[in-house]
């Protein structure tokens, strides 16, 4: 029995969306552009250097915050001496909460559609501290010199209360109201009673560090008020959400909010809204004059939430066939009471595996901390980690070889929910990998030695969910030598999105690359749209299926009784060769650039909202994988190095193999950090993060990266838009394992 | 003297709290060169002295009057990419961008240093003359520069196909 699933057992077909193979008509245009190797697009730019990122744009009579953060975790200011800092040279501004606006506090992320906020704690409102680095003070001067030097004159005390640790908060744990929006157990039988009855068990558990997304480019807003508008040039991983959520702390209509964010010097879920938005804008106000809030790396650290800290218990009751009687996945997270992530790791468990019973289950903490919040495959990442763990734990119990435990427990239909699969390969992406990476060549642990080195092979599943936003939309312009230029407020923070887009756009038209022009990172674009979840491609792709039908729709009607297309509908034409042709007759064709000139038209444009995401209600949609790894560990330090990897995917079509391969392959090396070297030092007695920085925070640098293989099934999902399920985030799933 | 930047002169800053970082993107409002830590730590601040790779994060302005500074926008010839940075793009090297520059500028000090035969880690022979550029001594030596995004493999196979060719 699922008791909080809420979907149907029995798969709804939608109205509108008809999930019948071949409903995006991308998926027959056979011209080859889906599927070959194109370099990126912005390529020449960035390798130039003239891409220009938050901190690169200069305003007119700009000037330069620095931040002064609380060193404790919990109180309250008591002396905050601001005096010789506001009489240090260049100085323009000096802002506390006693003088700072008025602000509401930005909605938090999940609470509105397009609610960015990573916390919803009131903006420097009050004396009140409720993490260790929270800001308590915004210098603005005329350099960033002497900004930085003012706001170190700034005197502090406080009142200090001690912060809560994680072994004291675990005796009062609480259950969230929702995993991002999903019921927060799933129940299938009696999973306890199962595994004790089971003849082979495992019961484990596995407990995670906190983690920081450390993208190299810090966090950075350049923004000014033009009157009552607000324009800001961020670096954002939803253009639309942020603007929105600022627009709501200060009180104004969105559309006053202008927000651009053409590049991002690297996401992973950490370029959402925080404080150093609102301070800035707040500061800017006060001033009277534009400014630019560019994050110090501890800055970073200080004001961005990261992924939390997990402990998590796996237990799998297993037949002597090796099938799952009892799967068990429960654990805890550190959380805040203002935010609302709890990294849902019990997420995979409820997919991945066919299990006569299941269990999961999680309950939060509340710590004195600052927010965590999205990383780089919250849940699914540190989940997989426990999970894949545990079922190697039990192969070796079943003296059974670990890819055929995990193919013995491939399930037919979703587990929990008991929804078809969209598509699912992953079986043939386990054998083919293996075949691949010479899995049969691998021999019983610790036999393999060269030196003071053993080496030994390992494997493990990978798993993400398809996810597709609503409220969608784009724009096309069609103009009279042809070219097409869509507008989609999305963000490319490097996963290759303006390239794919062009890609797919070109593809569904007829067009050639060069004639295609996506523009993205504006908030005056229509729709909305969020670089998160790994589903950004299915949301751009289906507010441009929604476009272009709109568009040939409107083509059809000025197309007129002189042209070849003259009678047919939408349904009856697809693009070719730039223009339209009858499906069933493409000699009857009529070019795009004469159908506007007939009619008179210098250009045509459309706006189209993407249907709702029903997909999602009617199958299970998940990306899956299979990871391959050989890693030696040296028998007198313990050292670990990473020799080779091989991710084989099923993440349905893959678009663009080049930026795609990337994709991949920046999450399988996120995923080396996470196993061997990453974590956010967090010193329980102050709530302090105690190695903010790149030289203490250690990420993979290019000696641990070995040389890694990917490869996909490249097999169309038929119910996701240009066949293709997300592939950001898979890649740092089950690495860890 | 001024500092020679991409071989224009540039009057040093009067505030020598500036570092040649923020005179390079501030002052003469040459973005190319990134702020990733500004503490030494990432790399994404890479420019060339005189030839050879520094941290321009970790180096005051006024430290390098007279002296030629050579940014990423200074490798270009009349427009043309440098075969480095056309092969970044070939091989993927990037995903952000934001590194790039700095992984650039490093990757060609860095050729300069192992043509020199100055050692590295993992060098073998410290004696020789000169240095080949195999995988372990490209990673080796480009590990002061950090990618987040994961475009290792990219990076090294881009460095490798222009300066390594015979040794990779």
């Amino acid at each position: 029995m699922s008791t909080a699933e809420s979907r149907p057992a029995v798969p709804i077909v939608p109205e509108g969306w008809t999930p019948k193979a071949g409903s995006d008509p991308v998926l027959r245009a056979q011209h080859g552009l889906i599927g070959a190797q194109v370099s990126r697009l912005d390529g020449p730019l960035k390798v130039r250097g003239e891409a220009r990122f938050a901190a690169e744009y200069v305003m007119e009579g700009m000037v330069y915050a620095a931040l002064r953060y609380s060193t404790i975790a919990r109180g309250r200011i008591t002396t905050l001496d601001t005096s010789a800092a506001e009489a240090a040279p260049g100085v323009v501004l000096v802002m506390t909460h006693r003088t700072a606006p008025r602000m509401q506090p930005p909605p938090l992320f999940l609470t509105a559609p397009k609610a960015a906020g990573g916390s919803s704690l009131p903006v420097m409102q009050d004396d009140s501290i409720h993490w260790n680095g929270e800001p308590v003070a915004v210098v603005l001067a005329e350099t960033q010199e002497q900004a930085d030097h003012a706001v170190s004159l700034i005197e502090v005390a406080y009142e200090s209360a001690t912060p809560r640790t994680f072994e004291e908060a675990r005796a009062h744990p609480r259950t969230p109201d929702s995993l991002v929006g999903q019921p927060v157990e799933v129940l299938v039988g009696d999973a306890e009673a199962a595994l004790a009855d089971a003849p082979h068990s495992v019961d484990l558990t596995y407990r995670t560090p906190r983690h920081s997304h450390n993208a190299i480019e810090p966090h950075a807003v350049t923004l000014g008020w033009e009157g009552e508008e607000l324009v800001v040039h961020d670096a954002s991983q939803g253009v639309k959400l942020h603007a929105w959520t600022l627009a709501q702390v200060f009180g104004i209509d969105e559309d006053q909010v202008h927000l651009t964010s053409p590049y991002v010097g690297g996401g992973f879920g950490g370029k959402t809204l925080w404080s150093h938005h609102v301070l800035g804008a707040a500061a800017s106000k006060l001033a009277g004059r534009p400014v630019r809030v560019t994050l110090s790396r501890e800055g970073v650290y200080r004001l961005v939430g990261g992924r939390t800290q997990t402990e998590q218990r796996v237990a799998i009751g297993a037949g002597d066939d090796g099938r799952f009687r009892a799967l068990i996945h429960t654990g805890l997270s550190a959380m805040t009471p203002y935010n609302a992530l709890a990294e849902q790791f019990t997420f995979p468990a409820r997919h991945v595996y066919a299990t006569e019973t299941l269990k999961t289950d999680q309950q939060v903490v509340d710590m004195d901390m600052l927010a965590n919040s999205f990383m780089r495959a919250p849940g699914e990442s540190v989940g997989t980690f426990a999970l894949e763990s545990a079922i190697d734990e039990l192969a070796v119990a079943l003296d059974l070889d670990p890819i055929e435990l995990r193919i013995r427990n491939e399930p037919d239909r979703d587990p929990s929910s008991g929804l078809p699969f969209s598509a699912r390969h992953l079986s043939e992406a386990w054998r083919a990998g293996a075949e691949r990476f010479g899995w049969e060549r691998r021999v019983a642990p610790g036999t393999r030695r060269e030196g003071e080195w053993l080496i030994g092979m390992g494997c493990a599943t990978a798993t993400y969910p398809y996810h597709r936003f609503p409220g969608g939309s784009a724009r096309i312009r069609l103009d009279q030598t042809g070219h097409v230029t869509v507008e989609v407020p999305a963000s490319d923070m490097g996963m290759g999105t303006s390239t794919t887009q062009t890609i797919v756009t070109a593809e569904r038209l007829g067009l050639p690359l060069e004639r295609v022009t996506v523009a993205y990172g504006d908030s005056s674009f229509p729709g909305s749209m969020l670089a998160g979840g790994s589903g950004q491609t299915a949301s751009i792709g289906g507010a441009v299926i929604a476009a272009q039908r709109a568009l040939v729709e409107q083509l059809l009607a000025l197309a007129g009784g002189e042209s070849p297309l003259a009678g047919l509908t939408a349904d009856e034409v697809g693009g070719r060769d730039e223009g339209l042709c009858e499906l069933a007759d493409p000699s009857r064709w009529d070019s795009y650039a004469q159908i506007l000139q007939r009619a008179g038209r210098e250009e045509l444009t459309v706006v189209a909202a993407a249907s709702e995401p029903d997909e999602v209600q009617a199958y299970s949609m998940h990306s899956t994988g299979a990871i391959f790894c050989e890693v030696a560990v040296n028998a007198v330090t313990g050292e670990t190095r990473v020799h080779r990897v091989l991710g084989a995917y099923d993440c349905g079509r893959i678009i663009n193999p080049k930026t795609a391969a990337s994709q991949f392959r920046g999450g399988i090396i996120m995923g080396i950090g996470l196993a061997l070297m990453e974590e956010t030092g967090f010193d329980e007695r102050s709530g302090r993060i105690m190695n903010p920085s790149l030289a203490e925070y250690h990420v993979p640098v290019h000696m641990d990266v070995p040389r890694i293989d990917v490869m996909w099934t490249d097999i169309p999902d038929p119910y996701a838009p240009a066949g293709a399920r997300g592939i950001g985030e898979i890649g740092i799933t089950g690495v860890a394992a | 003297m001024p500092i020679i930047v991409n071989g224009r002169e540039a009057p040093v800053p009067a505030d020598a709290r500036v570092s040649l970082l923020d005179f390079l993107r501030e002052h003469l409002e040459l973005h190319g060169t990134k702020k990733g830590c500004n503490q030494g730590a990432c790399g994404a601040c890479t420019v060339l002295v005189d030839g050879e790779r520094i941290l321009s994060c970790l180096a005051l302005a006024v430290q390098y009057d007279g002296r030629e500074v050579t940014t990423v926008e200074g490798l270009a010839n009349d427009g043309a990419l440098h075969p480095l940075q056309q092969a970044f793009i070939d091989h993927d090297g990037f995903q952000c961008g934001y590194c790039t520059p700095g992984q650039i500028c490093s990757a060609v000090g860095m050729a300069h240093e192992a043509a020199r035969g100055v050692p590295s880690h993992v060098t073998g022979d410290l004696t020789a003359t000169e240095i080949a550029l195999d995988h372990d001594e490209l990673r080796e030596r480009m590990s002061g520069n950090l990618c987040r995004c994961g475009a290792h493999n990219g990076i090294v196979d881009a460095i490798a196909q222009v300066y390594a060719e015979a040794g990779a």
